[in-house]
Formats: C-alpha cells, structure tokens, sequence
C-alpha cells in the first residue's frame, strides 16, 4: 500500500523535474539538486484540463482503474465453436463486420466482397451477383463484431456457420471470440472471392477446425495467449502486423494434443502445413486476447480511456469507458506505405478491421520497438519504430506490467490511450495495418502505417466533458 | 530604419529567456526596438503594433522562433548573432547523447528518484503539466499564475489524495529538506514550519529567523488564494498535517493575507489538535487577542519572526517592548533626516518587487499615517492607484503584480522597470523618500544590490541637480549564505547613499516617521 501523507517526503533527497523557466532549474542546481529539465513546448491544443467530474469521479482514478483491470486480465484460449452457438446474440441471419456500425450502402469494397464471399460459402446465394442482392435485401443484419465480444481483422466478416476461437478473461468471467486466419494472398477477409477462397474455408471448417477443437479439449488450462504474446514480443513480434513468433509459439503449444487427437496423418500434416505457412495465423488469437483484456474496463464511470479502435473501411471509430455505448467516428485514414508489385496507392482502400484491437490493449504498433523486423515491411526503419512507441507513452495512462520491450530496458508498453493526452498533446495513436483492395474480390495489396484520426478523439473528448464535467 | 526578421523553425524558449534576449538585442548599438518571441497569433498582433510584424514574421507559426529587430543598420548582423542572445541552458535533443525528456512522465520515467515538479510555464498550460506531475506521484511547486480557481481546487484536491503537495498556483517559494525551491533564501535547518499563503512572507519571516539564530525545518508554499472560501484552505491544511507530522517541528508558522474566517477558524482549530505551539501571522487582521492556548495570533511579518525567535528561546524582548525601543531609534533617525527636506517632498514612494513585503508595508502605514497610502495591491479598493505619476499623496506599488509582468520578467529577477520607475521618483519634486525591499536568496537576480545601486545614484543625481536631498531606504530580505551575500547587497546599496534597515516592516516604519508630523500616532503599528 502506498503512503498517502504528504509528509512522506521527509528524509528523501530532493530530486527535481523542472517545467518551464530555466532559472528555476538553475536555482536548485546550484543547491546541488540533481534536476531533470523538461523540454517543454506548449501543446497543439489547450484544452480543458479534466480532473473531476461533476460528480466528483477522479478521473485519473478512474483510468487507473481501467488500466489495473486491463492489466491483470488474463486471456486464454479454452476451446472452438460455430459462431452462430457460441457468440452472444448471433443468429442465422447476422453478419458481422469490423469497425463502427455500417450499413450495406456505405460498406467499402473489401467488406462488400467479404460479405457476398460469405453469403457464398454459408450456401446462401450461388454467385457474387446473387450474393450482392441478398446483402441489399436487408435479409440479413449487418451489425459490428464489437457488439457481440468479437474481433475480426480487415474486414472482419462473421458469418453463423464460421467456426471462432473461445478466449477466455477468467480474472473478470468474460469470454472473446474471432475466426480462424485464413492466411495472406486472396482471402475473404480482404474481401477476396472465388473457389479457392471458399475451398479453404470449408478446409478450414471441416478439418482444421473439429481437429484444433478436440486438441483444445484435451488441455483441460486452456492455452494462454497472455503469455505467448509476452513471449512474442521479445521474438521480435508486436502482435499485430508480425505475429510469425507469435504463431511459432503457437504451434509448439498445440502440437502434442493434436498428434494424440488425430489419426490421419495427411490431415495433421496439413494443418501443420496451414499453420506454418501463414505467418497471421496468430493475430486471430492476439485480437480476441486484446478484445478479452479490454472488455472489463467498459463502462468504468469517468474513464477517459479508450477501449475500442476499429475500422470498417468507411469509417474509424473509438469507444470509451466511460461513455460505453458510444461510437465516435470519422471518415476512415488512408494508409501510407509499401505495396505489393502490380499495385499502387490508387488501389488502396481506406484503413479497416478491428486488428487496433492489439494497439489498444498496449501492443501491436504502440510496442512497435519489440518488432524492428516489421519496421520494412510498413515502410519505416528501426529508430522510427522506437521512436513510435516511445511517443505512445505520452497518451496511455500507464505502463504493461506483463508486456515489456528488450531493446527498452525492459519498459512495459504503453497502455491505456486517454483521450485527454491525446487532445492535450495532440498525438494520435500510431497504427500499423495491411491495406486491402478497394474493389471486391481481390486481396491485400500492400502494407503501412497511419495516425487514427483526430476527430473520433476530439468528439469523444468533447462527450466525456459533457456528460461529465460540464 | 529598417525591420530585418528572422525565423526559426520549431525552437522554443521559455518567456523569461526570451524577454532576456529581446533587451539584450534591445541594448546593442544602433537598435531602436526589438522582439524575440514565439510566433503565435497574440504575439505576431504586438508585433504589428510595434510596427515590427515583417511578411516573414506573418508566416511564423506558434512553434516557431520570431527575432524582429528595428535599426538604422547592423540589423543582419545582429540576426546572425541571434544564438548568442539565446543561449539555452538544457541539452539539446538531437542525434547523439541523451536527449531531454519532452514531459513530466518522461523526466520521471527516467529518472524514478525525482519526487518534486518546479513548473513556471504560462498559466494556460499549468494544469494540465501540474496533474501530469501529481500523477507521476511528484510534490508540484507551481509558480505560474493566471490558473483558474476551478483547476486549483481540482489539483489540490488531487494532491491531497495522493498524500502530495500541490504548492500553487501563484506559489513563489518553498524550502523543502533543506532545499529551497523557486526564490527561497539559503536558510539554516531548525525547528520551525512554515505554511505560507505569501511568497515573499515566508521568504521575508525566514530570513529574519535566520537573523534571529532559529532555523526552518520545512516551508510550504501554498499561493494567494488557497484561504479563500472556495479553496477551502486545501493545502494549508496538508502542509499543516505535514508539519504536525514531522519530529523536527517544533513550532509552526502560518502566514496569509487577511483571510476567509471560516477557512481560518478551521485551520485553528487543526492546530489546535497538534499538541505544538503555532503562530498565526495573518497580515492586516484585525486585532484580537495576541494568545489562545498555544496559539499565537500576529499582524505583521515582523511580529510573526519576533514572536517565534523569543518562543525558541532566544533572549529577546517581548514583540511590544521590542517595537517600542525600536520605534524610538527610528523617530531620531527620522527627525535628523526631514530636516534635509524642503517643503514639497512630502510623500512616501513604496516601490516593492515583493508582493507580501509591499502588503506588510502598507498595513505598517495605515496604522502610522493620517493619510492613505495608494496601491495597486491596495490594503481597501477605495485607494487604488490610479494611472501616472508624480501623484499628490503616498504611494505603494507592487510591481509583481500583472500590469507590470506582461511581457516581461518579474522584478525579483530583473530590476530594470523598478530602476526607471526610482530614477522617475527621484525627478518628482514631491517624493520624500523611495523605500525598496531587496529580495536575496535561489532564483531570483545575481545581483540586485548592483543594479538599483546604479538606479538610485541617478535618481539622488538628478534630486540634487534639481536642489532637493532624496531618502532611499531599503530593507535586504537574504542571508549571508545566499548567493548575493546580504553583507555585499548591503555594501553596494550602502554606497549608493540607501539607508538600510533590518527588517521590511522597520523600513516601512522609518518612512513613515519620516513622512509623519505627527509621530505620537506611531505607536499603534
């Protein structure tokens, strides 16, 4: 327990941080004071400065308290289901998307595509344009995976007949879920279409699926993505755009109860094979452990952090603790960065998915110093990947106990965006991402980095402030 | 004349630096008027009154450096010598070695030891830094002002939470273990605390327990308003709980200016739990009795060291039998000095860079003089300073105070608004005496003994030129360990014809005998 009296001070050496005018600093060194000069500029924005709310809520307590429960959240994954079993609220005629609420007019692209991919291979339509009157019919709901404890990357597509993974938080007796990653290439996430897209996915669901779940079963603890993605950032990865460690680690830990699970040994093989040649296969597992860690810091009473960022590839959109229902959004970045050979920023689409999950929860492109492999891949170098993180720390509340960075001496990430710092300091979370085609059907198309936008958080800073404080 | 303008990118400097740098340039040859600031949108608008906004200067964003400069010629050259004017003290970020932090987090990120923020950056800014620094768990001196009582309330409510200090806004001084933090005088550890609502009155009764032979175990800091009503009186509470606390304690001070009764009544009433004697020092108050218990009521920032001094131990007289003996050193020193006087010097011209001191003065006066004393930190609104000079009664004038510190730095760390003002004092054939405080100690000017010095021997040159003798007289608020040394402060001003006195309230005594046909009414101060 920390002391609470002032007097605490008593006995202490006096060691000073100095703001503002240099004599001041001077004055106590030459008392012989160690001081540490800030070099201080005055911030973009003068805002408000928040402290407590009407009600008299500390704030700053209130997001301490967020961040604690983020922090000693754990996340493990316990076991498979079909989407339409297992995910609260899911029915046979719901499709679930990445990002904010989107209706099937303003649907991007990528997501359109993902959407008839799906009506595709759930055997509800038989071709893209039969697909494409069944999304407008307004047959189906169309509503954010966010809503229904899920997470799904780029366009994030969950059909009911999908198989998803189970993560549990069993600090707070929640549960997350996402599909399975498909791999790179033409893949319905991406809003890829066509045989070999569906091929896969009924691969995927009628052996890659029943033989992880049974594999699962037999690990009575479940398998613990918190820890693995602990491990994974020091190998190198950050979880969001690297998860190669991340999925090697993986592997490790399914391996035996596979081999015991399953006789075929073609079919083992093969899921090795899928496994081991798709370096994301992780990130559908560190996307429902964020989404898991994230969840029991919703609707924490004057919390300014941020629990959600996500894309639809229309719009971002953030959600707060303290304002839990709330969706603050704005038209969605485009993605500076490297793309693949035959294609150019005219094919990108706007930024999508719900992969910021990863940056919200204190990895992904905020402990970018853990990953300087991946620094090429978005288009940057090593020192800009420290440099990125080490500005994150400007806008979290705190610092991850459980996830730390080698190259940083070991410092926790950043965790807990708050949307005051962001405002004051007028620093926008760093996000790295792959970039989708903007039309249907064809794929990933390149790789970059780009700032979420200042609106969602001048618009979620100005509701705190007037449910709040005003 | 011609206007050259420089612009650099993404340079900040704090305003005092700048300020520095503006009259440094200010004072080359062949400068008629210069502007060293940053490029924002109020200051490009005094830049185009001063008739120095160049199209260069009109592009610079807030970020950036503006140097404008007026001259006949040269102007270029003095462009190119821009950095000399505005060497920065701090480590540069750059490419190689460690670069500064750029935030509170940072600086205590890096540094874990830290437990105490110094922050003087523009009132607007303040909070945000000061709730940045609480949260990092660090005890805040906040020396800006302009801050709102709303985020005053909200950080010290804050602090008080966490078990931390939030001393400010508008908090000159502290002396924490033995440190002083913002403009504090090198004073020996002791046994008295002190929890000040006056900047320059803890400074002030400090130092004259240091005078005394009595020491400071810890001095709080706690700016102008924390007895207001509204405060609630926060953080003298918390610095009254923490001197309860401390072993090395054994007498508390409490100073303020006349203060919320209610506020006051629950402080007492907190001391009065603390099993340790305490003495109220509230500035003006009205009279009341001088004991309750072990709780000592005073009305000036001499009282206040007096009564502590003797309650340590020390073999002085009792504060009355000492006023009185005083009192009578003075009234001769006076009569001898009236008689150089000719009939039109007539008034007192308090010119204070302390705000407390100006305000202990002023309450020494309204009790001594049959007329008022004008200020523009009056004691009543009724006798507010108007504009101008050379005014047919007595005047006081803090010049800490705002109207004198837009755009540039406080008088405690330069004189040169005070040196004008007591040159312009010495011209005014109605001036009998000028009364200065001199403020010593971290933080504040090299050398103030030097500069009103050279101030004061003009304003006496031109007094004499014109036929009339000029009184200056002068209190050093300092000690001996003090960077400044108060014997070569003394030394200096000693020389310049100032007659020094020990203590601001004997200064603010001796001028008003001075000034005061009838001395028999001095008795009551």
């Amino acid at each position: 327990m920390k002391e609470k009296r002032a007097s605490r001070f008593y006995g202490q050496e006096i060691e000073a941080v100095n703001v503002g005018l240099e004599g001041m600093a001077d004055a106590l060194e030459s008392q012989g004071v160690e001081v540490s000069r800030v070099d201080w500029k005055p911030p973009k924005n003068a805002v408000p400065n928040l402290v407590y709310t009407r009600e008299g809520i500390n704030i700053e307590a209130a997001n301490c308290e967020a961040v604690r429960r983020i922090m000693i959240s754990g996340a493990v994954l316990t076991g498979m289901g079909i989407a339409k079993d297992v995910i609260p609220g899911m029915h046979e005629r719901m499709i679930l998307h990445a990002g904010p609420p989107v209706e099937w007019a303003r649907m991007c692209g990528p997501t359109r595509g993902a959407v008839m991919g799906a009506l595709i291979y759930e055997g509800l339509a038989a071709d893209a344009d039969e697909a494409e009157t069944l999304a407008a019919s307004g047959a189906f709901e169309f509503d954010p995976c966010h809503h229904h404890q899920t997470v799904g990357p780029m366009a994030g597509i969950v059909s009911p007949g999908m198989p998803v993974f189970i993560v549990e938080n069993r600090e707070f007796n929640l549960r997350a879920f996402a599909t399975m990653n498909e791999g790179l290439g033409k893949v319905l996430r991406y809003g890829g279409m066509g045989e070999e897209v569906y091929t896969r996915l009924r691969w995927m669901e009628d052996v890659l699926y029943p033989n992880l779940a049974r594999a699962l079963e037999t690990i009575p603890d479940g398998i613990d993505l918190k820890s693995m993605i602990a491990q994974a950032l020091h190998m190198g990865d950050e979880c969001h755009n690297r998860n190669r460690a991340g999925t090697s680690l993986f592997m490790r830990a399914i391996a035996p109860a596979l081999i015991r699970v399953q006789t075929d040994k073609e079919d083992t093989a093969r899921i090795f094979e899928f496994i081991n040649g798709n370096d994301h296969f992780f990130l559908n597992l560190s996307m429902p452990a964020a989404k898991a860690m994230l969840m029991p810091a919703k609707g924490i009473e004057g919390s300014t952090i941020v629990t959600v960022m996500a894309r639809n590839g229309t719009e971002f959109g953030l959600r707060l603790a303290g304002i839990p229902d709330a969706w603050f959004t704005a038209p969605a970045g485009v993605v500076e960065g490297l793309f693949l050979p035959g294609f150019s920023e005219a094919d990108a689409n706007p930024d999508i998915g719900d992969s910021t999950i990863t940056e919200t929860a204190g990895f992904g492109g905020f402990a970018m110093a853990a990953a300087p492999a991946i620094t090429q891949f978005v288009g940057g170098t090593p020192e800009l990947a420290v440099r990125i993180t080490q500005e994150m720390y400007a806008i979290t509340q705190s610092e991850h106990k459980d996830f730390t960075i080698p190259h940083l001496n070991f410092r926790g990430t950043p965790l807990g965006i708050d949307v005051r710092r962001v405002l004051e300091t007028g620093l926008l979370p760093r996000i790295n991402t792959g970039i989708a085609h903007k039309d249907p059907g064809i794929g990933m198309v390149g790789a970059g980095m780009l700032y979420a936008p200042e609106k969602c958080f001048a618009d979620a800073f100005s509701a705190f402030e007037k449910k709040f404080c005003k | 004349m011609k206007v050259v303008t420089k612009v650099i990118k993404g340079q900040y400097h704090d305003s005092v630096s700048l300020m520095l740098a503006a009259r440094a340039i200010k004072e080359s040859a062949g400068v008629a008027d210069a502007a060293v600031v940053m490029g924002t949108e109020a200051n490009k608008a005094l830049l185009r009154q001063a008739g120095l906004l160049t199209r260069e200067a009109a592009k610079a964003s807030a970020d950036d450096l503006v140097i404008s400069v007026k001259a006949e010629k040269g102007g270029e050259s003095i462009l190119e010598r821009a950095d000399d004017f505005l060497a920065k003290k701090s480590v540069q970020s750059g490419e190689e070695g460690v670069s500064t932090p750029q935030s509170v987090r940072e600086a205590k990120q890096r540094y874990p030891g830290a437990n105490v923020a110094v922050i003087s950056v523009a009132g607007a800014y303040a909070p945000r830094e000061a709730r940045e620094a609480l949260a990092a768990g660090l005890h805040v001196l906040l020396f800006s002002d302009n801050v709102s009582m709303q985020d005053e309330i909200a950080l010290k409510r804050f602090a008080v939470e966490e078990g931390l200090l939030m001393m400010g806004p508008g908090a000159g001084t502290a002396i924490l273990n033995g440190i002083g933090l913002g403009f504090a005088n090198a004073v020996p550890s002791g046994p008295v605390g002190i929890v000040s609502a006056a900047g320059t009155g803890l400074q002030e009764v400090s130092c004259l327990l240091a005078k005394g032979g009595v020491g400071i175990s810890q001095a709080i800091g706690i700016g102008g308003r924390d007895f207001s009503a509204r405060v609630g009186g926060l953080m003298a509470k918390a610095g009254l709980e923490a001197l309860i606390a401390d072993e090395a304690t054994e007498l508390i001070i409490l100073i303020s200016k006349p203060a919320d009764a209610t506020v006051t009544a629950k402080l007492v009433e907190k001391l009065q739990g603390g099993n340790k004697p305490a003495i109220l020092c509230t500035l003006g108050a009205a009279r009341k009795e001088k004991q309750e218990g072990s709780i000592y009521f005073t009305r000036t920032l001499e009282e206040c060291a007096q009564t502590a001094i003797r309650l340590m131990g020390k073999d002085i007289p009792d504060y009355e039998t000492y006023r009185k003996e005083s009192s009578q050193n003075l009234i001769e020193l006076a009569g001898k000095l009236r008689k150089d006087l000719s009939g039109s010097q007539k008034y007192i011209r308090g010119l204070y860079s302390g705000g407390t001191l100006c305000y202990e003065a002023q309450v020494i006066w309204a009790e001594m003089l049959s007329k008022p004393v004008y200020s523009n930190a009056p004691l009543d609104k009724e006798f507010t300073l108007p504009a101008g000079e050379g005014h047919p009664f007595h005047t006081a004038i803090d010049m800490g105070e705002e109207e004198y510190t837009v755009g540039r730095p406080h008088p405690m760390i330069d004189n040169d608004l005070r040196s004008r003002f007591i040159i312009s004092a010495g011209q005014d054939a109605s001036t009998a005496v000028i009364v200065l405080d001199v403020v010593l100690g971290f933080g504040v000017h090299p050398d103030p003994g030097a500069e009103l010095a050279s101030a004061v021997k003009q304003a006496r040159k031109a007094s004499q030129d014109a036929g009339r003798a000029l009184h200056v007289v002068a209190s050093i608020t300092g000690t001996e360990r003090d960077p400044q040394s108060l014997s070569g402060t003394e030394e200096s001003l000693k020389q310049a014809g100032v007659i020094i006195c020990s203590s601001n309230a004997r200064a603010a005594r001796l001028a008003g005998f001075l000034v005061n046909e009838n001395t028999g009414k001095s008795e009551a101060a």
